[in-house]
């Protein structure tokens, strides 16, 4: 069973414009920042925002076309959800939350209720099948949200951020645990995220989304190693710039060139990994030709290692020791000296 | 500072606070201090008095549940659905608690009268408001309805709609949303609005005396039984007096706090 949605919504300020495809077997991520239109997507998915063209398809079963004049209301969608803060149901207990679904579906009192304590046992939560949802801690009405999209056995299940409302202790632990019950669930499995932590434990396979556009999809390794947009270049923690390849060197979209071997012809992006920049006080001779003059905006110390950002024709972030820091007097408003081997650039095509 | 403390008022402010506070308490003192105490449980029980609270009883909790079978559906129009006036509809079910009440009468009477504009059609088929048991509901309704609309509107505006969403990915029909996941969600503030729709039906004077008449047993409820016993029996319409100011001021006591927390 397979997921394939064509899907264009416009919300507000947000145009969302996503063509995306969930095959059986595999976890899927959808990795944006805030506003990208991610919950909008899961929303649209569910059946709470209606498209307003294109096609959603669970295999043969056509779920959203208005093209067709087809919409099929949420509640008879074969879709679970768990929500960004879980939306557990304040006025019922834990039992109560995971019946919920089946006692919709007819299911009998006793035998729904039955079945929810089985779910809570399944996640763990068998002994707080009375509690109420402000009794539950962080991480236990994560589960029972889990529980309760489950309980009603749909073929796919969307889950909108499910740890970031979780404090860090817990989130390790209920990583694990989700990861272990998304692996036993049988059917199409799609998770929104803006935490790439959480989209490379629990996923198969990353997309990217940008301002209501998919940037880029593939696995956490392909993207790491290609960034195609300056969101996952900062997520990866190297430099990205566009430019047009021209034999042996680039010109950027700021008009300055580097010189970079064999850099083929076209739209590339360049990447510039942040320990392969140096930085000097005076203007250095040698080797390296890619060479200007920037202003330090920030220092930061990670570790045995110096994230130094550098303003200037563009923005750079280099990667130094603390020793050189300190040798050099590196600090904000400092004026510096940028160099980039040229064998060290890497450029892929756009 | 400690973040329980009141901020300091200067004392200007507490004395014209405790003016205010005073403005409201001596009307009341002087009520119970012109009681009967001797005679005031005789009053309470003289056929008139209890065939007036009998009628109030009964037109007020019957108007209190008219305004929760009405209002219910209109304060759920007015938060939830968006149309071309909409403004004017909320205006216009909450002018009752602005309008004077015996404005409110005279409005029902020009709508529900013999000769009004609904009225003559009803009375085709042989159903007569005005002067009525039916029309001191009536005008009781259209005066404290108002309260509950505002009350249930306020509730319906502070649900988390994205709980009424996660009901229906679990297959939960529009209809079943409503009853399983929004009415238990503003279940205290159904309670606080009709208690407070209530109170005020009990109270109401202008509108059942222009509309519905000051017949005994028919339309003469404690408000009403209270001016006229004013007249006569000056003892007797204290005492009344005092009874409607008791169970007014325990059911606001009581209800204050959570009328307030779902407004």
């Amino acid at each position: 069973m397979s997921l394939a949605a064509s899907i264009t919504v416009v919300q507000g300020e947000l145009r969302l414009d996503v063509e995306i495809v969930v095959e059986p077997g595999e976890v899927v991520a959808i990795l944006g920042p805030n506003g990208a239109g991610k919950t909008t997507l899961l929303r649209t998915l569910a059946g709470l925002v209606p498209l307003e063209s294109g096609r959603i398809a669970l295999d043969d079963l056509v779920l959203d076309d208005p093209a067709a004049g087809r919409f099929v209301p949420p509640e008879e969608r074969p879709i679970g959800v768990v929500f960004q803060d879980h939306l557990l149901f304040p006025h019922l207990d834990a039992a109560e939350n995971v019946a919920f679904g089946l006692r919709c579906r007819g299911v009998r009192r006793t035998e729904a209720r039955e079945r929810a304590r089985a779910w809570l046992e399944r996640v763990g939560l068998g002994e707080h099948a009375g509690s109420k949802p402000h009794q539950l801690s962080g991480g236990q009405s994560q589960r029972v949200a889990l529980a309760r999209a489950l309980a009603v056995e749909p073929r796919v299940l969307l889950l909108d951020e499910p740890l970031s409302a979780l404090d860090v202790l817990t989130r390790a632990e209920t990583r694990r645990t989700l990861a272990r019950h998304l692996a036993s669930f049988e059917g199409v499995r799609l998770v929104v995220t803006h935490d790439p932590l959480e989209a490379i434990a629990l996923a198969d396979r990353l997309v990217i989304l940008e301002e209501g556009r998919v940037v880029q999809s593939g696995t956490a390794a392909e993207i790491t190693a290609h960034p195609r947009s300056t969101y996952v270049s900062s997520l990866v923690g190297v430099n990205l710039y566009r430019g047009r390849a021209d034999g042996d060197r680039v010109v950027l979209e700021d008009g300055a060139a580097l010189s970079v071997p064999a850099a083929g012809t076209g739209e590339v992006f360049v990447v510039i990994h942040p320990r392969v920049v140096s930085l000097h006080t005076s203007a250095p001779s040698g080797s390296p030709r890619n060479v200007w003059q920037g202003r330090i905006e920030g220092v930061d110390h990670e570790g045995s290692r110096v994230r130094v950002g550098v303003g200037g024709p563009r923005r750079i972030v280099a990667e130094v020791t603390p020793a050189a820091t300190e040798a050099l007097g590196l600090a904000e408003g400092e004026p510096v000296w940028v160099a980039v081997k040229a064998t060290e650039i890497e450029t892929y095509s756009r | 500072m400690r973040r329980n403390e009141p901020d300091p008022l200067p004392a200007g402010a507490l004395i014209l606070a405790g003016l205010g506070a005073a403005f409201f308490l001596l009307p009341m003192l002087g009520l119970v201090a012109r009681t009967p105490w001797s005679t005031a449980w005789d009053e309470l029980r003289s056929p008139e008095v209890l065939t007036a609270l009998r009628l109030s009883l009964v037109c007020s909790l019957s108007a209190t549940a008219l305004a929760v079978v009405l209002g219910l559906p209109l304060a759920w129009v007015q938060a939830r659905l968006h149309f071309p006036g909409r403004a004017l509809l909320r205006g216009l079910t909450t002018l009752p608690i602005v309008l004077p009440p015996v404005v409110g009468g005279v409005a029902l009477l020009l709508a529900f009268g013999r000769r009004g504009l609904v009225g003559q059609w009803l009375e085709g088929f042989g159903i007569t408001l005005p002067f009525t048991t039916a029309g001191a509901v009536l005008a009781e309704t259209f005066v404290a309805m108002p309260f509950f609309v505002l009350t249930i509107e306020g509730a319906l505006l502070g649900v988390d709609r994205r709980l009424e969403g996660a009901a229906r990915t679990l297959g939960a029909r529009p209809w079943t949303v409503f009853w399983r996941v929004t009415l238990p969600l503003i279940r205290p503030a159904l309670l606080a609005g009709a208690v407070l729709c209530w109170a005020r039906a009990l109270g109401e004077f202008g509108a059942t005396i222009m509309f519905a008449g000051n017949f005994p047993g028919r339309t003469q409820t404690i408000p009403l039984a209270v001016y006229v016993a004013l007249e006569s029996r000056p003892e007797a319409g204290i005492v009344l007096s005092l009874l409607l100011l008791v169970v007014s001021l325990a059911l606001l006591v009581l209800l204050r706090r959570r009328w307030m927390a779902a407004l």
